[in-house]
């Protein structure tokens, strides 16, 4: 009953940091099958399954791999992968070297990656994209992704105990009747959507201050070249020697306002003084950049879910890989600023919805599509 | 009552020349003015000014008028009444601000100044408050009184947006004129407080007492500087800001247009667009310019505190917002980012609106707290007995106007300016801002159709380059016969040539000064100019120039008032409305404000009323409704006449008289409104009062209107040669109420042309005006004495009079 789909399958999602590719490794070939693959298909699949690394850049998130999933007719398992976007030349280069266009697939990709790279992929390596628009792709694949499970586990999880970020546990939940929600991308930007049904959504506003910019100004400011060396560095300082809290400037609480002591009055406030320029460390810069754009999305996402009448708010997007500084800050403030009234959920597959749904499109059958 | 009659003698404290032993001398005559009669002190000091404000009195000349004991039979070439200088004292407000540099020396030149205040306190805000606390209580010897910061915002900014018009404007940069002055809303609440000091604070204004702070960001104008000191190692926020007006932010962010190639077509986000900000910096291995940074850091900020600010303006359903705060302080390029970001996040629909005084907010607030706790509450026992009460001061009892003769203005220190480079050329940096207390308490004419979209003025100088070349030159051309009559005002006071000349100098500069930044007060008009040039006069102790010359004039014409009764009696009814209305514009001739009438009557005093008659353009006239009205008078009465005068003389007495004569034969009663104090040669109302006695004593029909109160005198509240028909005396708009007026009349170029020449009023109104000025009788499309008779029926008050009428067939 399924439309038979040509071999390999891979769903893209370029981004402005990130590529984020998925690519489905059938499991169930038969004998005839593997007589009558072409060499090339072949070597893709084992260059692909068997590293967990591609090049400098290319990384293969092993511990988000899907197993013996059932998709389009097929069973097989679902990789993760992502390299930088300034590695993208390369990534068609060996396209074209692999000679892939002889596999008449169609490579779906979505994000802006997949308009701004469109006539590199066809002068480079003959290839035709099928642009996918973003925040489709990006509710599609959450939706599918939540509801085949992570390997039998749920794909959702939240913050038991929010108000105390030491202690607050992750737990899994399931995300049953997700609609209507508040869907906050945080890629190298944030956007922020209303999502009411799979097909029924808005884009409510988005902001600038995203993921790109905790880099951008960690690098800037601390000399570190990654993401992860951001974060390390922010794991490990303390960002109230770098911002100015209400205790700061009014000994204690403000209370006329019902202003704890402890919340930030002026982010990186403390760095408009000389003396506490020179002698700051770099993890507290790091971990300030962090608590200020990841508190700046909270105040706006709940802002957001407030006017839009929405009390879930789900966080996506790469920002928050192995970042759960950020993660529980977020459940904190939506938890603390709104009584209670919001819940933050978070999602393991954090920033390849996308790319899922990117896969999803392609996998369509063209009455459906 | 405001006014305390000062004995005549009474001196003013010598101000002594005192030289400061310190290398920044202070402008003794220009700051700390009326020091020595200080009251009150309050103080807010930021990170970087101090705003300090104290209450003082001010002693004033001015010219009073008094009738002269007419019971005797009247005796040839005797005036008509006398004219008397007089001390008065008014209250006025003071705010300095000045960088925190400065404040021993200011702490010390004070406290040698200060002679005979009572206060014992000092109310203090602002975050520097509690570090400088002690050496104010030790240099003043007065004790620090800390006030809530956002409390004392929100007072001042309740203070400025209802006492001082155009205190709002909206910033647009390329435009003509980069400041939109918006118009103030009759009822201020509510609206949104956007403070961005270090960090920002969001606070909903909802009435005078009730304000909340419904939400913040901690990335602020601390976010700014810090984070801006840290990438471009600039010590300074100025000069961050300088940084950043230079910067190129697209090689620092990632654009929409960086990610997609182009724009993201299918949510309208331009390539433009910032997709993330210092995004370039995370991926690309190149250098940054400092500016590029700093700009990139600028538009991130400004931005996000505008989708914030828009958020919460959508959650609480407000439209206006207001922006405050160190990180605005009337710099041109954070006003410009948050401008555009409020634009883009509300499509429109919300302006960014900022102060013109909103460095000074939270020492307003201060002083306004210290002044309210001082005025004990009412005692229940003392009821009736308020006599006992001491006089105390409350100011949001009373109306205040920005004095612009002791008012810097908008951005008379740039702040681009490196203060540094001030220091060097041996100038203190300061910006003042005066306010005057007024005798009345000022409200909307109650027949303004729609008091939220009334705008006093015609043409807007700010925004039209020619006009203000022109009107400033002409204003600079007539000053030396301003001076010239100044001198002439006060023969027997040897020292007014010298005073006059402090006046011309003043004026100039004034002058001067708006031309470079036209501004420095708001809108700037016609009225402004001429209201600049009264306060420029009264600073200097010329509180009357034409006293005499109106006195003379007002002589004249009342011996020819029974004469011109007599002559139009005589005519048929028909002629006589149009005699009227004619001998109502000649009348208007007579206008010593306008240089072309002064030459005149300057060089040839005998230049008559037939005279001027004939100098009448004649109809049809450039604006003529004549028809209309002369249709109109055919019909019932009107209920009550409110009628704004305009010059003494013959203006008043054989135009303005005559006119309103024939109103209340018709059975109209008439409200006479007129000056309050002196402006140019406008008859003021405490002269109408002398000058209706003397004609009611000649004249039976308006002997017994005045005695059956049919014919009322009331004062405008203004001392303006032009009219805002939005401030005017709260006495006033009850009069207008409780008669019913159906019929406002407007008289002269400066009340109905320079301004209200549009003003819709929710009545018939009548704007006459004979056009002295060729330049504006040119723009006009017409030429010197053309005439403008304006007669306005409001459309809605046509259908509400066909609705009364039943069974009409269609």
């Amino acid at each position: 009953s399924f439309i038979y789909c040509t071999f390999p399958w891979f769903g893209m999602d370029i981004g402005g940091t990130l590529v984020k590719l998925v690519y489905f490794e059938p499991k169930d070939i038969t004998a005839e099958e593997e007589q009558e693959e072409v060499e090339n298909l072949k070597s893709i699949r084992r260059y692909l399954t068997s590293n967990v690394a591609y090049g400098k850049t290319g990384v293969r998130d092993v511990h988000l791999e899907l197993r013996n999933l059932s998709m389009c007719g097929r069973t097989g398992n679902l990789h993760f992968i992502r390299f930088p976007t300034q590695a993208m030349h390369r990534f068609i280069q060996m396209g074209s070297d692999k000679n892939f266009s002889s596999l008449h697939t169609t490579l779906c990709a979505t994000g802006g990656g997949a308009y701004k790279f469109e006539n590199d992929f066809r002068t480079m390596a003959d290839l035709e994209l099928l642009k996918l628009d973003e925040l489709d792709c990006l509710i599609h694949g959450l939706l599918y992704v939540d509801s085949v499970s992570f390997n039998g586990q749920p794909e959702c999880y939240f913050f038991e105990n929010p108000s105390d970020t030491q202690n607050s546990v992750k737990t899994p939940c399931s995300l049953a009747d997700p609609f209507p929600m508040l869907l906050v991308n945080i890629g190298s930007g944030v956007s922020i959507l209303a999502v009411y049904s799979k097909d029924h959504y808005k884009r409510v506003t988005g902001t600038s201050l995203g993921g790109g910019t905790f880099l951008g100004l960690c690098c800037l400011l601390t000399g570190c070249e990654t993401f992860e060396e951001a974060l390390d560095m922010a794991s490990r300082g303390d960002s109230s020697n770098v911002d100015k809290l209400v205790k700061d400037i009014y000994g204690g609480d403000y209370e006329r306002f019902g202003l704890q002591g402890s919340a930030v009055a002026s982010s990186f406030g403390h760095m408009m003084s000389k003396e506490k320029r020179d002698s700051i460390s770099k993890e507290d810069l790091a971990r300030a950049m962090l608590v200020t754009i990841t508190n700046n999305i909270g105040s706006i996402a709940r802002m957001c879910a407030v006017n839009e009448k929405i009390e879930r708010v789900v966080f996506v997007g790469n920002f928050l890989r192995i970042n759960t500084v950020s993660t529980k800050l977020l459940a904190y403030a939506m938890d603390f600023w709104s009584k209670g009234q919001l819940k933050a959920l978070f999602l393991e597959h954090e920033g390849y919805f996308g790319a899922v749904g990117a896969l999803l499109e392609l996998l369509k059958s063209p009455e459906e599509a | 009552m405001f006014t305390s009659k000062m004995a005549a003698e009474c001196q003013r404290v010598d101000r002594s020349s005192h030289s400061m032993d310190k290398s920044i001398t202070l402008p003794a005559d220009e700051i700390f003015r009326n020091l020595e009669n200080a009251k009150r002190f309050a103080i807010d000091i930021g990170g970087s000014l101090t705003k300090l404000a104290y209450y003082s009195t001010v002693q004033h000349k001015v010219a009073k008028v008094r009738s002269f004991d007419h019971t005797a039979k009247e005796t040839e070439g005797e005036p008509l009444y006398e004219i008397s200088m007089q001390e008065e004292v008014t209250a006025r407000l003071h705010f300095i601000k000045f960088e925190n540099a400065y404040i021993e020396t200011c702490l010390d030149f004070i406290k040698d100044h200060l002679v005979n205040t009572e206060t014992k306190v000092i109310k203090a805000t602002g975050g520097g408050a509690h570090k400088f606390k002690d050496l104010i209580e030790k240099k003043l010897k007065l004790r620090v009184d800390k006030e809530d910061e956002m409390t004392c915002l929100i007072k001042g900014c309740n203070f400025v947006l209802r006492n001082i018009p155009h205190e709002a404007f909206v910033y647009v940069k390329h435009a003509d004129s980069e400041f939109r002055f918006q118009n103030t809303h009759p009822d201020i609440f509510p609206y949104l407080l956007i403070n961005i000091g270090s960090g920002v604070s969001i606070v909903k204004v909802e009435s005078e007492d009730k304000f909340e702070r419904v939400g913040g960001s901690s990335i602020g104008g601390g976010t700014f500087w810090g984070l801006g000191a840290l990438l471009t190692k600039t010590k300074r926020f100025d000069e961050l800001l300088q940084l950043a007006s230079k910067g190129q932010h697209t090689s620092v962010d990632m654009l929409v247009k960086d990610i997609y190639g182009g724009s993201y077509g299918s949510l309208g986000l331009t390539g433009d667009l910032i997709a993330s900000s210092f995004g370039k910096s995370a991926t690309a291995d190149n250098e940054f310019s400092k500016e590029d940074m700093a700009k990139s850091l600028l538009h991130m900020i400004s931005n996000d505190i505008g989708q914030l600010a828009c958020l919460y303006a959508r959650l609480h359903n407000l439209t206006r917002v207001y922006f405050g705060g160190f990180f605005i302080r009337g710099h041109p390029v954070t006003m410009h980012t948050i401008t555009y970001s409020i634009n883009f996040f509300t499509k429109g629909e919300v302006q960014a609106l900022f102060l013109r005084h909103e460095g000074y907010l939270g020492t307003i607030g201060a002083f306004l707290k210290g002044a309210e706790e001082d005025t004990p509450p009412m005692l229940p026992h003392s009821l009736g007995t308020t006599a006992l009460s001491h006089p105390r001061f409350d100011p949001n009892q009373y109306s205040w106007g920005e004095n612009y003769a002791g008012s810097s203005g908008l951005m008379s220190v740039s702040p681009d300016l490196n203060p540094m480079q001030r220091t060097r050329s041996g100038t203190f940096p300061f910006d003042m801002l005066e306010m005057d207390r007024l005798e009345r308490q000022l409200v909307n004419l109650p027949l303004l159709q729609d008091p939220s979209s009334y705008i006093p003025d015609t043409v807007d100088l700010s925004e039209d380059a020619l006009a203000r070349e022109y009107w400033l030159y002409c204003f600079e051309e007539a000053l030396d016969g301003v001076v010239k009559r100044a001198v002439a005002s006060q023969p027997d006071l040897p020292e007014a040539a010298e005073r006059a000349e402090k006046f011309r100098h003043k004026y100039r500069h004034k002058l001067q000064t708006l031309r470079q930044q036209p501004f420095a007060y708001g809108s700037l008009t016609v009225r402004s100019l001429l209201d600049t040039r009264e306060h420029c006069l009264n600073e200097f102790n010329f509180p009357d120039p034409y006293s005499k010359i109106k006195q003379r004039e007002n002589d004249i014409a009342l011996k020819y008032f029974q004469k011109a009764i007599k002559s139009l009696e005589e005519l048929s009814w028909e002629q006589r409305q149009f005699a009227l209305v004619r001998g109502l514009l000649a009348g208007n001739v007579f206008d010593w404000g306008a240089k072309a009438v002064s030459d005149v009557l300057e060089s040839d005093p005998e230049f008559g009323f037939e005279q001027a008659k004939r100098q009448l353009e004649e109809r049809p006239w450039l604006v003529d409704a004549y028809d209309q009205w002369l249709e109109r008078l055919k019909g019932p009465p009107h209920k009550c006449a409110l009628f704004f005068v305009d010059n003494s003389g013959i203006d008043i007495i054989l135009g303005v008289f005559p006119f309103i004569r024939e109103l209340l034969c018709r059975g109209t009663e008439v409200v006479l409104a007129s000056n309050s104090s002196p402006a140019l040669n406008d008859v003021t109302n405490s002269e109408l009062q002398i000058l209706t006695q003397r004609i009611a004593a000649m004249d039976l029909v308006i002997q017994s209107a005045v005695k059956e109160d049919r014919l009322t005198l009331v004062q405008s509240g203004s001392s303006s040669p032009c009219l805002d028909l939005s401030r005017l005396d709260k006495e006033l708009a009850g009069v207008v109420r409780e008669r019913h007026t159906d019929l406002v009349v407007i008289e002269g170029m400066g009340r109905a042309i320079h301004t209200n020449y549009y003003a819709m009023l929710s009545c018939e109104s009548l704007k006459m005006a004979v056009i002295k000025n060729s330049w504006l009788a040119d723009r006009l499309g017409g030429k010197l004495f053309s005439v403008v008779f304006k007669y306005e029926v409001p459309p809605s008050h046509k259908t509400t009079t066909q609705d009364h009428v039943p069974g009409t067939p269609s």
